[in-house]
């Protein structure tokens, strides 16, 4: 995946990861992509209600790790 | 204006006192579709925290100004970013403190009667979850049934109020709570009982209820007589207790019946089900006062903040026990059952004892509402 920009929101608790999220992505372009690291669990239904409700694209999301990592293409 | 904090046990008081209160629910709404802080006059409105962070104009029109609102969120970090923003726009506002993970845990002991010789006989609401357990109290011993997983409160209690837990029990192997029977036995070096048909997984000793068993608290003697009632469970036990109440577990409750699916046997279950209600219930004194383990909605509090009712009221009144028809019953409890609680094989496995999860994950667990019955 080609990532245009990363974001290390580990370590931060809500509401911090989606704030901080919100801003990151302004500073890319429609189609990029914005990955996000957080270790917030709440940080996995915020993301992926936020990006519906605010028109990008969640391509991805591992859980794997402690380390919470999603893939976000921006949107319009 | 400034932001105030509201603590779980205010907002409890709230909600059995019927107060008026307007919940600015700011989590994201599937979340706040599946589970919210319950209140017959509670005012909701959902806005994600994250359609906020820019600032709150938007929602100003529809927030009253005349009205106390409380800001509530999964963890407590976003509705004070909210709260904040609503408190700087002149609002009386406040924020419901460790949000619905503290909400989830709070539980306060309500007094439901005294019993022969001095005896008491508690039952503790946990109002997030719609929770019962209790606690019997007589001479120096207490016992407790149905613990929830936050022992200190019981531990607390009992040392208030001069007892030593010599007994804990749970009327069933429990799929929406993680039991705190186990470690508050352990704690105050006390005797688990478990029903031996529900506990064929457990890694741990336990000692069999069976049906007849007599447990005796105190030295003035208050029996808790356990009755075999299989139906949510294959090893659902009650208990008589003192001869005057029925703690049914979660066989029946005020509103509606226990539902037999959630171990994955509702098929074979469901005659035990109707056996126990329609049966071995029956045979029970009419003037036994019903105690369950759980309640679904807050119109079924009494305005002492208490769960309970007459056997023969609930013979009039409760819908599960009055379908004549064998297939149609069959019908109600199997069929379109509302989703499982969360969680709930994970919190099974926790319950036998196979696996062990951090407190935080055991909090996460248990976030929503019990689901265990059917209306």
């Amino acid at each position: 995946m080609n990532v245009t920009k990363t974001l290390d929101a580990t370590g931060l608790a809500c509401p911090m990861p989606i704030v901080k999220t919100k801003k990151a992505i302004k500073d890319i372009e429609t189609g990029e992509i914005l990955e996000v690291h957080a270790t917030d669990q709440g940080a996995k239904s915020d993301l992926s209600a936020w990006t519906k409700s605010s028109g990008h694209e969640l391509l991805e999301t591992d859980e794997s790790s402690e380390v919470l990592k999603f893939w976000i293409k921006k949107g319009e | 204006m400034s932001l105030q904090p509201m603590k779980p046990s205010e907002l409890a008081r709230k909600a059995v006192n019927k107060e008026e209160l307007f919940i600015l629910d700011v989590r994201n709404e599937d979340a706040f579709e599946d589970w919210k802080v319950e209140g017959v006059n509670f005012e909701y409105m959902n806005v994600p925290y994250f359609d906020l962070i820019d600032g709150v104009e938007e929602i100003m029109d529809d927030l009253p100004k005349d009205k106390n609102i409380l800001v509530v969120c999964a963890k407590e970090g976003s509705s004070v970013m909210v709260g904040e923003m609503l408190a700087d726009e002149g609002l009386e506002v406040s924020y419901l403190e460790g949000g619905m993970k503290a909400w989830s845990e709070h539980l306060a002991p309500v007094k439901i009667s005294d019993l022969a010789n001095g005896g008491e006989l508690y039952q503790f609401v946990r109002l997030g979850k719609g929770c019962l357990s209790y606690m019997v109290l007589s001479g120096e011993e207490a016992a407790v049934i149905d613990a929830n997983r936050m022992t200190d409160i019981y531990t607390d209690f009992a040392k208030e109020k001069g007892v030593t837990i010599n007994h804990t029990m749970d009327t069933h192997l429990h799929a929406d709570h993680i039991s705190g029977g186990r470690a508050l036995a352990e704690e105050s070096g006390g005797t688990y009982w478990l029903p031996p048909k529900d506990a064929e997984g457990v890694t741990f000793d336990y000692k069999p209820l069976e049906d007849g068993k007599t447990i005796r608290v105190g030295e003035t003697d208050i029996d808790i007589q356990a009755l075999y009632s299989p139906g949510h469970t294959i090893g659902s036990t009650s208990f008589v207790i003192d001869g005057q109440y029925l703690l049914t577990g979660d066989i029946l409750f005020i509103a509606s019946i226990g539902r037999p699916d959630l171990a994955g046997k509702a098929e074979d279950w469901v005659q035990d089900l109707r056996t126990t209600l329609y049966e071995r219930y029956r045979e029970l004194s009419d003037n036994l006062i019903v105690l369950p383990a759980h309640y679904t909605a807050t119109d079924e509090l009494n305005d002492d903040g208490s769960v309970q009712e007459k056997l023969s009221v609930l013979y009039k009144e409760n819908h599960g026990l009055n379908i004549e028809d064998e297939a149609e019953f069959r019908k109600t409890v199997t069929e379109n059952l509302p989703p499982q609680p969360n969680a709930y094989q994970e919190i099974r496995e926790t319950n036998m004892g196979q696996v062990a999860p951090d407190s935080e994950r055991k909090r996460e667990m248990e976030i929503g509402p019990n689901r265990c019955a059917v209306r």
